[in-house]
């Protein structure tokens, strides 16, 4: 462990850099890196180059290959370019590979060389064609800023959005300026450029020249500027070779270093990390690095081969041909606990931990020491915290077991925070396996989230391992496994080769129920792949069936989206769905698919019996169904008709369709009901007062309560009422008009076909008991004891009810007997009862 | 009397949750949301509000998209602009969007749903207040309640959870089961692995029984149903109960003292305990006479506003039962039962049908005389021919020709119908019940449908031993069984076959039942396999009325709760009796 510190190089006084191996790359490059455009994704992402022929004088004939590599320097994807000349490479925040063409199209890749999309950047950038391009990354996305052939800047914050602003023209430009870069500040994107010895920020509205505090004098041309990660910090590097480190909005100066070197270099980056001590920039050469900051010397090292630098958010990263390496300063955490003669409690416990391993006492006394200082604590956290930022397993065992070892001597140690390292360091030592390439530090990672992580390894198509990573981080299912296994499906059903029927079962065998997963999200994916068997074959794993509509009316399966609609049990969906099946289907057609569909039917059929009255009737008619279309014009006939002519004939319309549907009784009822229609209409006329709209009934007892008895009985023989009717009708009639002596006369007409008991009935309903009595005497003897007690007369009654021998008859009696008068007639019941027993 | 509940019985979950979930919705609703300071009813006439924005809290139906319409067309028409609100009680329907879109008017509306589906109306009695249910289901064969049903039916498991032991008959029940249970999976509830607090449910479509809803009641709630309409647990009583000049309105719940002993009783016992009680009132009342002074403070301070409260109520339950036996126990009355008890015993049809003739010549009431016909139809398996055209011409006659409509409505329900000659409905019905089998239910046509509803209710009643034998007389004040909601005369099909399913804990042995009543595919059970319910909890019973129930199918429930040791716990689509039965499906003039 001597020789642990064997690479940090002190700048100043405060801080160390350090560089590491990532990888060793065997890319097997043809080409020369700085022969190449070179694109590398943040966070550990991918690397894009293409050979740029179009740079040197003469055209080569061959057309280029775009290569696509991991981290690790594993080819992804390899594809002969045959677009145009390409300006530039970048990545998007989603690692999609943006290829900007000279004459302003921009070609979207994916990680895999599967071509996406393309978009055009307007027709004033293919105009003027483009000379210089950045893509950026802010909160909102990916940016692309254009310089174009004529001096003037474009640009666009979010490329998924795209909407291209043009900036101010720069007074004078006539050239390409010297350096310019994209700084985003209050969430608003600026451009930065460099002409001569004048800067110049460009926003929205205006150029305005800037001045960067402090700046050294002598200047006469600035040769690159770099802005940091997180666009805090600007670097400009000058002719001189001077460099200006400050914030970015040039107010305000962090320190200058003068290199004395004049060469432009070849790449200049911001090397610091979230809280770092000190802020340092990187600056390559052809041959040499050199890491500057606020101190008198530089860090210096000397590049063997062709290099890139990749800026990241805690600090750079160095491609080449043969390795791939990591510059950042060190973390406090490690410095603490590694720096030469540390006595931080950290570097304490590290010593006794390996002391105890040793059985040394000594263990005993360094933690003591910790102990009697009360940082054992510290001294654990410290253990975990530096195990996060190393990048050798090994030492980050060694960390984590002297940060086990010390958590034994503390009593209350919340646990979650080594455990969670524990679990971290895991799948970063994962991601950072040789054959995922994903060399995540541990700030970046925490920074990006497992989310995203989990995405990227998706994207990559590593399924298995992001599995295994939800499990192993227990993450919720929804979020996690079935996240992934749906991705997983997608991209399954884009396998051209295998055939529907495998696809569909191949994911439902794997995906089985998984919650949270939706097998319409990823028939539709296999729709967009213009796989519509296969869709409708993952539709059916679907088991909400109102999921399956959607998609299934994207794909012009109205009818089977109506039937699983219907399904679902959910009528607004089928209404949706019959809305679309209105539009898309003509009318016959969709009529016909109604009829197939009862639920659907009645669901239209009640929306149009309020909105569309003549589309019902055209649904009836089309179904040639009779009945409803009577029963329809029925409707109309008392509902939208007015004017009595229009009245009746509805009624003929409803009458003929009731025939045609063999219901002659509702066709007879309906032209009764024209007859008696015109026929009120009539009377109105004749009569005067109101018939229209009465009941037959009602029509003939308001001809009797107005006195017109021949009339009334004229109608009762049109219409055949029946005589019992009749009766009923002329007896309540006539006793609401108290007429008592026409009621005797039609009770004397013939013989009563409902018995003279009603008649007693409504007398004493009238109140008049003398009129009552006369009928009571011609009722029939199966009702005379009750209609004597309905006249009151108690003791006939009872004569008749013991005449009749009737048990019930007499009971009734009896229990009319009231108080003292009917005592006599009482005492006669019971003697008969008495009588009646004993025989 | 007033039978007391047995001391084990189980404890009832708490509703009034929900009630005051519904409350807290209303209230942040209007008053937060929207800011409502007066409300009015929703009818068909212009606003007369002066306000600068109008709130309308509304059932998505069609008619009341128009409503709204017309108001805002009006206002736009005076050159008036205000802000219009619509809230859709229990949820927003497209169609509604689209009568708003056609008329003119839907970017002047925002739309707003509150998802209110469960009022408790009683301690046993949740109510989804859906009238219209029965209409748009039964008669229009609209699903869309079905997921309002669906929903209620989640919510109620969510708060009390999971139903181990579920049952269900029709195809509602069905349809609605499988959407609740896909529901549950899909959502994946915390309900699994919570101890259940209900053990059973059972889910019964209205068509399953009509013969039940068109019996007059003649138990005391059902009778104050009948009478004076209960609307949403309270009932207005008019001058002639109140005996003075206003009415009144009185909530029926078991808050009720008074009202909660006898809303169960067969109304002829009810008045001998109306006037024991005011006996022991008055007695209670006379013990002041002996007291000295201290005694009377504490009976003025902590019983006299008990006794007066119960006082009062007592004289509105007496002032109800002088107004229905003026109107019930006329000779008409009697008649009436009569001839319903014969329907549903099935002897002197002809007398039965004589009688309702004459019911129809007498305009005695056409809503009764319909009620009468679909009674008749059902228990005899529909009108011989002669019958069915007779009657409906004298109906016609007597209440208006526009009830061609209605008679129209009627057949497509199944409720009055023609007997088909024997042999080829069975050719057609089998056909049928293979359509019926199909898993997208509702794939039945309509001219089958009313064909598949052969009712069968004679055999189904020998099945069921719903005709009580009686030997001498049945004593009313000791019931025997659930028959003596209907007099002794009859034992509600409904009840019966919850009774049956409950005791087998299944369908089984009820085959040849479900065959007669057309369900042979449309009933299920299903049970949870692990045996968390405790013996409390499996003694609890939801039963779920889709299309309504009626007060006397609650009281011979919870009659045969007491039997059985069951408690049971209601939840209707709105409570519901003959008469609203039949205007649901009458079509009368607009």
């Amino acid at each position: 462990m001597d020789c642990y510190t064997a690479n940090w190089n002190p700048l100043g006084d405060s801080a160390f850099y350090r560089k590491y191996e990532l990888y060793s790359m065997d890319w097997d490059l043809k080409e020369e890196l700085r022969d190449c455009l070179v694109a590398a994704a943040p966070y550990g992402g991918p690397i894009a180059l293409l050979r740029n022929p179009w740079r040197k004088e003469k055209p080569a004939s061959v057309r280029p290959v775009l290569e696509i590599y991991s981290a690790s320097g594993l080819p992804l994807a390899s594809l002969l370019w045959k677009s145009g000349p390409v300006v530039s490479l970048g990545w998007s925040a989603e690692e999609e590979l943006l290829c900007i063409q000279e004459d302003g199209v921009v070609l979207v890749y994916g990680l895999h060389g599967d071509f996406r999309r393309h978009f055009s950047l307007g027709n004033d950038v293919f105009q003027n064609r483009i000379l210089d391009t950045q893509i950026f990354h802010t909160e909102f996305g990916s940016g692309v800023a254009i310089l174009t052939g004529a001096h003037r800047f474009i640009l666009s914050v979010n490329i998924s959005e795209l909407k291209l602003r043009r900036m101010p023209e720069v007074p004078g430009l006539q050239s390409v300026p010297s350096c310019w870069t994209t700084l985003c500040q209050d969430r608003a994107a600026h451009i930065l450029l460099a002409v001569g010895p004048d800067l110049y920020l460009l926003d929205q509205s205006a150029c305005s020249p800037v001045t960067p505090s402090g700046l050294a004098p002598g200047v006469s041309s600035f040769l690159q500027m770099a802005v940091s990660f997180t666009y805090r910090h600007l670097a400009l590097f000058t002719d001189t070779g001077y460099i200006w480190m400050g914030t970015a909005s040039l107010k305000e100066k962090l320190c200058e270093f003068n290199c004395n070197i004049r060469a432009p270099p070849k790449q200049m980056v911001w090397c610091s990390r979230p809280r770092s001590k000190e802020r340092a920039v990187v600056v390559a050469w052809e041959r040499r690095l050199m890491v500057v900051g606020d101190a008198p010397e530089s860090i210096q090292f000397v590049l063997d081969e062709d290099s890139y630098l990749v800026p990241e958010l805690d600090g750079v990263r160095i491609l080449s041909r043969s390795t791939h390496e990591f510059l950042h300063e060190v973390p406090v955490a490690s410095e603490e606990i590694f720096k030469i003669a540390s006595m931080a409690p950290g570097a304490l416990l590290l010593e006794a931990q390996k002391e105890y391993e040793k059985e040394s006492q000594k263990a005993d006394e360094y933690l003591r020491e910790i102990q009697e200082l009360g940082q054992l604590t510290q001294a654990v956290q410290q253990c975990i915290e530096a195990a996060g930022h190393e990048h050798q397993p090994d030492m980050q065992k060694s960390l984590l077991r002297a940060a086990s070892f010390g958590k034994c001597f503390l009593d209350r140690f919340p646990p979650d925070s080594f455990v969670h390292m524990c679990q971290d360091l895991r799948v970063l030592n994962a991601v950072r396996d040789y054959h995922i390439g994903i060399p995540l530090t541990y700030t970046q990672y925490k920074q990006l989230t497992i989310q995203v992580l989990l995405d990227r390894l998706v994207l990559r198509r590593l399924y298995p391992l992001a599995i295994q990573i939800c499990e192993y981080l227990r993450l919720p299912e929804v979020q996690g496994v079935s996240r992934i296994l749906a991705h997983w499906a997608c991209y399954k059903v884009q396998q051209k080769d295998v055939s529907d029927e495998d696809v569909a079962r191949a994911i439902n065998q794997k995906l089985g129920d998984t919650p949270g997963v939706s097998y319409s999200d990823i028939a539709a994916r296999a729709y967009g792949c213009g796989r519509t068997e296969l869709a409708i074959k993952l539709l059916e794993y679907e088991p909400r069936s109102g999921e399956q509509v959607p998609l299934l009316l994207k794909m012009k399966r109205s009818k089977l989206a109506l039937s699983k609609a219907i399904e679902s049990g959910d009528t607004d969906l089928v209404f949706t769905v019959l809305l679309h099946l209105k539009n898309e289907l003509n009318r016959g057609d969709f009529f016909m698919t109604l009829r197939n569909q009862p639920m659907a039917l009645s669901l239209y059929r009640q929306f149009c019996k309020h909105q569309e009255l003549e589309t019902l009737k055209d649904l009836y008619n089309q179904d040639d169904n009779h009945q409803e279309l009577g029963s329809f014009h029925i409707r109309a006939s008392y509902a939208a008709e007015e004017r009595i002519e229009g009245r009746v004939a509805a009624l003929q319309t409803a009458a003929d369709a009731f025939y045609k549907a063999k219901n002659e009784f509702a066709a007879k009822a309906t032209e009764d009901q024209m007859r008696l229609l015109r026929l009120q209409r009539r009377l109105e006329d004749e009569l005067g007062g109101r018939f229209l709209d009465l009941s037959l009934h009602d029509t003939v007892t308001t001809l009797i309560l107005g006195g017109h008895n021949k009339r009334a009985e004229q109608l009762a023989r049109d219409f055949r009422i029946p005589d019992k009717r009749l009766w009923w009708l002329k007896l309540t009639a006539l006793a609401d008009l108290e007429d008592w002596e026409e009621l005797e006369k039609f009770s004397k007409s013939k013989k009563s076909p409902i018995g003279y008991l009603p008649f007693v009935e409504i007398c004493m309903k009238q109140h008049n008991k003398y009129e009552a009595k006369k009928y009571a005497s011609r009722v029939g003897p199966e009702h005379k004891v009750k209609a004597l007690l309905l006249v009151g007369d108690v003791a006939q009654a009872a004569d008749v009810a013991i005449e009749h021998r009737n048990e019930a008859e007499l009971s009734l009696v009896l229990s009319h007997c009231t108080g003292a008068t009917d005592g006599a007639t009482a005492d006669k019941i019971q003697r008969a009862r008495a009588q009646a027993q004993k025989k | 009397m007033a039978f007391p509940h047995r001391l084990d019985a189980p404890e009832l979950p708490d509703f009034s949750m929900l009630k005051r979930l519904a409350r807290d919705q209303l209230i942040y609703l209007l008053e937060q949301q929207h800011e409502v300071d007066k409300l009015y009813k929703v009818e068909n006439k212009p606003a007369i509000s002066s306000s600068e924005q109008l709130c309308f809290l509304v059932r998505p139906r069609i008619k009341n998209m128009r409503y709204v319409a017309s108001l805002v067309n009006a206002d736009k028409s005076a050159g008036r602009t205000r802000k219009y609100k619509v809230i859709f009680s229990p949820q927003k329907f497209h169609a509604c969007e689209m009568v708003l879109e056609e008329e003119g008017v839907y970017g002047d509306v925002s739309c707003d749903e509150w998802a209110f589906s469960l009022l408790p109306l009683d301690v046993d009695l949740l109510s989804m207040e859906l009238p219209e249910f029965f209409r748009d289901y039964f008669l229009e064969g609209d699903q869309r309640w079905i997921n309002t049903v669906v929903q209620a039916l989640h919510l109620l498991s969510t708060l009390y959870g999971p139903f181990p032991n579920c049952y269900g008959i029709g195809r509602c029940a069905k349809m609605s089961y499988e959407l609740w249970r896909t529901l549950e999976e899909e959502e994946d509830c915390e309900t699994k692995g919570r101890r259940p607090e209900v053990g059973h449910i059972f889910l019964l479509d209205r068509d399953v029984d009509f013969v039940t809803a068109l019996c007059s009641q003649v138990v005391y709630e059902g009778l104050v149903d009948d009478t004076f309409r209960i609307k949403c647990g309270s009932v207005d009583f008019g001058p002639e109960v109140t005996s003075s000049d206003r009415s009144l309105k009185v909530l029926l719940n078991a808050e009720d003292k008074v009202f909660h002993e006898i809303r169960n009783e067969h109304f002829s016992n009810v008045f001998g305990f109306l006037s024991q009680k005011a006996r022991n009132l008055q007695a209670q009342y006379d013990r002041r006479r002996g007291m000295d002074i201290k005694q009377m403070k504490n009976f003025v301070s902590q019983e006299l506003k008990g006794l007066k409260q119960e006082h009062r109520l007592l004289s509105v339950h007496i002032g109800a039962c002088e107004s229905i036996m003026k109107k019930k126990t006329k000779q008409d009355f009697q008649e009436l039962i009569k001839t319903e008890h014969a329907l549903l015993e099935g002897f002197n049809i002809r007398e039965s049908t004589s009688y309702i003739e004459e019911h129809i010549d007498r305009q005695v009431s056409p809503i009764e005389s319909l009620r009468l016909m679909c009674l008749l139809s059902i228990t005899e398996n529909g009108l011989i021919p002669k019958d069915y055209r007779s009657l409906k011409t004298q109906y016609l006659q007597s209440y208006g020709p526009e009830h061609l409509l209605t008679f129209s409505n009627l057949r497509r329900a199944g409720l009055l119908t023609e007997q088909a000659p024997g042999d080829t409905l069975t050719a057609v019905e089998s056909k049928v019940s293979k359509l019926v089998t199909d898993k997208a239910a509702g794939k039945i046509t309509d001219a089958f449908s009313s064909l598949a509803k052969r009712s069968n209710f004679r055999a189904i009643s020998k099945k069921l031993n719903l005709i009580p034998r009686v030997d001498g007389e049945y004593d009313l004040k000791v019931p025997r069984d659930m028959a003596y909601v209907f007099s002794g005369a009859y034992v509600p099909l409904s009840c019966r076959i919850i009774e049956q399913v409950l005791e087998r804990r299944s369908w089984q042995g009820l085959d040849e039942v479900l065959r007669l009543l057309n369900c042979s595919e449309l009933a299920f059970t299903d049970m949870a396999k692990d045996d968390k319910a405790s013996s409390e909890c499996l003694r609890l019973v939801f039963v779920v009325f889709l299309g309504g129930c009626t007060f006397s199918e609650i009281s011979a429930l919870r009659f045969l709760g007491r039997e059985k040791g069951f408690r049971f716990i209601f939840l209707t689509t709105a409570v519901t009796n003959s008469a609203r039965l039949m205007e649901a499906m009458s079509e009368v003039k607009a």
